[in-house]
């Protein structure tokens, strides 16, 4: 070849055939020495809040400083998030895969001078074990990697998101070209539904049999068939599908437009929340490259087929998350759903039939093409396959971000990679599938987390939160949390959502402020069963699954709340004062200092006291006590 | 034409109809508010509600907008059914305490007091958003919308200004099922004077 696939591209050029794609990918590798050090800091919206831009400039100062031969010239490589957010920034040193969290910018010199210089590892920087203290120096060898089985995020942390030649180096597109030289698109849906994959937005419908259906709406109507990806990720708690735009965001485009030739689709739509600005800049990006590599748009790696993607932006709200209040959002009102007893893959965006699957599930479509539905269904159990993401937070030691097979127990994720609750107890309860999901209690820690099981428990997959609490979190709090959370949400079209939310989160209160009674126990649960009977969508038909579970595994604290005026997690302020052990306290005046009330008094060197009048049971002065003096009772 | 059963009675329908227009046609009862004839329906009040039952599983589904279907049963006044539209009604009763038709229709189903707090004793409106509807769909002017989301939803007109497009035909207030639009005509149109000129 006169001229390399690599310059024919820096030219500008588009990739005109499968062959050439092929060409270019080995040139990149041909181009790549495997054995230079890369230094791979961590850029998800995690640690790049916690500062790790200042981390990589420093990496790149101290690299120029000490003076390094063009030839074992070490790189720095910004990539998406490592999953590991409660240790960020985290930097990793490849080839052999050092791993090293909490990295400031002053650390970088030493860093340059001891890793890549002298070889040895920079001790103070490396993960240690919880429990042993002994250090962890490999990224694949700590716990919270090792149990994951990342299949979806296995370039995220590893390819730079910009850069679509580092997405093409690790195997990006190759699925693509598989699937328009040897596949039709009906035996791309075939595969697709031997795959098993099931939609990860939450609900989990076939995706295959979502795909057929739409090809023969289209077939019965006519017309053209839109493909929209679901990006509005907005349960609180969750960043699964932010992390995979921001990340790896070929993947989402590679899946779409495998989706596209299988459904005969010309146009699609990404709908992102505009609270996700990262994530909205790379895919530009990446839609840009693709483009200009005929990647995406006109005659698609030359063979005639088109297709070309769209961002909408969300304006805020939670509800367009919803299939069809984010069609009147695209089709420019307002967004408020529609009843679905005609479904969307026969009418849906403008009447049209569309196939609507959300982040994670396109980025499912390419590894399953790749390497085939029946490599794909080993993975999980038999009626969910594949992985799912999750993001796991709350009171667990490994916060952050985890990939698992489908049908793993409960327990197994937050204990042996989640780390468990930290001082070591047994977590109270996990909250999966957010606003609309449930409580699972301890007791059912072997549940196995898959769509049919965690449905058969109350609460239900949803989009992948998992929101971990301990003893001092109290059931009756979340539920009314979850609650205020939707009753600000509800577009407020439906009555029963619109009105119902309110006023079981009213009724809630009662119970949090000591003056609910047991016949309000069981109207409670009444007028939770008319909300889901009667609310026209999915937000409100599951807004009340938060507070039927934790009554279902809960009672006896809601009781404690009604008959005893007690919270037992010490929570609720209304049934709880704070007060301080004058044997613990050492009258180091911290909880004074920081008691925006001003009433704690006491000399130094003398226990203090809380007014009770004055105090607004912030907790404040529990969380600055060192000496665990101050207590709730 | 479609076969299938409202509660005991074989019911006939066309197979664009709704359970709503099959039951109406055969002088069947379900409350309604938020439906009218003029307009395309929307599912905001659901009192329509009916429990279905196909095959060896059941859904409460509104009938104004759920399509007929041979061989289904529907049950209009269920232990479900009834469920659904007690407590919406109680829940009105506190949120439009002022309407007189909402009170009516609440005593029908034995509901003559509320738990519920009233936040405003003047208030008629429920937004079932047929006033917005109509003045879209029939009087093709759109100069009354929803403002807001959830419990900040009101009817309102763009910018809470009175509206330019009004041509205060007073489509919206003969459409309202409770008597509220009466009392916010001014606030859409304008001053009477204003439309004088």
């Amino acid at each position: 070849m006169a001229q390399s696939q690599l310059a024919e591209q820096e030219n500008g050029m588009r990739i005109q055939s499968i062959e050439a794609l092929d060409a270019l990918r080995q040139d990149i590798l041909a181009h790549q020495d495997p054995k230079r050090p890369i230094l791979i800091v961590c850029h998800g919206t995690g640690c790049l809040a916690n500062g790790s831009p200042k981390v990589s400039d420093a990496l790149r100062k101290a690299i120029a400083k000490a003076g390094f031969q063009a030839k074992v010239m070490p790189g720095i490589k910004t990539t998406g998030c490592h999953g590991f957010c409660s240790r960020g920034p985290l930097v990793i040193i490849k080839p052999a895969g050092l791993f090293y969290q909490q990295v400031k910018a002053g650390d970088a010199e030493e860093i340059v001078n001891t890793t890549l210089i002298k070889g040895d590892p920079v001790e103070r920087l490396l993960y240690r074990d919880p429990n042993t203290k002994e250090p962890i120096p490999l990224e694949k060898e700590i716990p919270f990697y090792k149990h994951q089985q990342r299949v979806i995020l296995r370039n995220i942390g590893k390819v730079d998101p910009t850069d679509i030649h580092d997405t093409i180096a690790a195997g990006g597109y190759q699925a693509l070209a598989k699937t328009l030289t040897t596949f039709s698109p009906e035996e791309v849906i075939s595969v697709v539904e031997k795959s098993g994959l099931r939609g990860r937005g939450g609900a989990g419908f076939p995706t295959g049999r979502k795909w057929r259906s739409a090809v023969a709406a289209k077939q019965k109507r006519g017309g053209p068939v839109y493909l929209v990806c679901n990006g509005d990720e907005g349960d609180p708690g969750a960043f699964m599908d932010r992390t995979i735009m921001e990340g790896d965001p070929h993947a989402v485009l590679e899946g779409m437009i495998i989706g596209a030739y299988a459904l005969g689709c010309n146009q699609g739509f990404i709908y992102v929340r505009a609270e996700y600005p990262i994530a909205i800049k790379h895919l530009i990006i990446a839609m840009d490259q693709a483009r200009a590599m005929g990647l995406l748009g006109q005659n698609i790696l030359g063979t005639g087929f088109n297709f070309d993607i769209q961002i909408n932006r969300g304006a805020g709200a939670f509800v367009c998350g919803e299939s069809t209040a984010l069609f009147t959002s695209i089709e420019g009102r307002a967004g408020e759903p529609r009843p679905k007893y005609v479904r969307s893959v026969e009418e849906g965006l403008w009447g049209k039939p569309t196939v609507l699957n959300n982040v994670e599930t396109w980025a499912n479509v390419p590894i399953i093409i790749e390497k085939g539905a029946d490599w794909y269904n080993q993975i999980g159990v038999p009626n969910s396959t594949g992985t799912k993401v999750f993001s796991l937070v709350g009171k667990v030691n490994n916060v952050g971000l985890v990939e698992v097979p489908m049908g793993i127990p409960l327990g197994k994720i937050v204990e042996k990679i989640g780390g468990g609750v930290p001082g070591g107890e047994p977590f109270k309860a996990v909250q999966t599938g957010g606003p609309s999901g449930g409580c699972i209690p301890y007791a059912l820690k072997e549940v196995a987390v898959d769509f049919d099981s965690l449905t058969k428990a109350g609460s239900m997959m949803g989009s992948g939160g998992m929101i971990v609490m301990d003893r001092r979190d109290c059931v009756v709090d979340v539920a009314r949390y979850f609650l205020k959370f939707l009753e600000e949400e509800s577009c407020g079209k439906c009555l029963p959502c619109r009105l119902g939310i309110t006023r079981m989160r009213e009724m809630l209160d009662t119970f949090s402020q000591g003056r609910g009674n047991k016949q309000d126990l069981d109207d409670l649960m009444g007028l939770a069963e008319a909300i889901q009977d009667g609310s026209l969508c999915a937000l409100g038909g599951s807004a009340p699954n938060p507070v039927l579970t934790t009554v279902k595994y809960f009672k006896d604290e809601y009781l404690v709340h009604i008959e005893q005026q007690r919270c037992p997690a010490g929570v609720c302020k209304d049934l709880i004062t704070y007060h301080i052990d004058s044997e613990k306290c050492t009258g180091c005046m911290v909880c004074a200092r920081n008691c925006p009330q001003k009433c704690i008094s006491g000399e130094r060197k003398n226990p203090h006291q809380i007014e009770a009048e004055t105090c607004i049971r912030c907790g404040i002065c529990m969380d600055s006590c060192k000496f665990e003096a101050v207590q709730v009772s | 034409m479609l076969k299938f059963k409202i509660n005991d009675q074989e019911v006939e329908a066309l197979p664009e109809w709704t359970v709503l227009e099959a039951a109406r046609e055969k002088g069947i009862h379900i409350p309604t508010l938020c439906y009218h004839e003029a307009v395309g329906p929307s599912g905001a009040c659901r009192l329509c509600v009916v429990e279905v039952v196909e095959g060896n599983w059941s859904k409460v589904v509104i009938s104004c907008m759920y399509p007929v279907k041979e061989g289904i049963t529907v049950f209009t006044d269920s232990a479900r059914v009834k469920n659904v539209r007690r407590w919406i009604l109680e829940m009105l009763l506190a949120e439009c305490p002022a309407s007189k038709e909402i009170q009516t229709l609440a005593a029908e189903y034995g509901i003559k007091n509320s738990r519920f707090s009233i936040k405003n004793p003047e208030e008629q409106c429920m937004l079932c958003g047929l006033c917005v509807r109509v003045c879209r769909e029939v009087v093709g002017v759109s100069a009354i919308t929803t403002v807001g989301r959830g419990v900040h939803k009101v009817i309102g007109t763009p910018f809470r200004k009175p509206s330019e497009a009004c041509v205060a035909c007073g489509s919206c207030v003969t459409v309202c099922p409770t008597g509220a639009m009466q009392t916010r005509l001014d606030a859409v149109r304008g001053p009477v004077d204003a439309h004088k000129s």
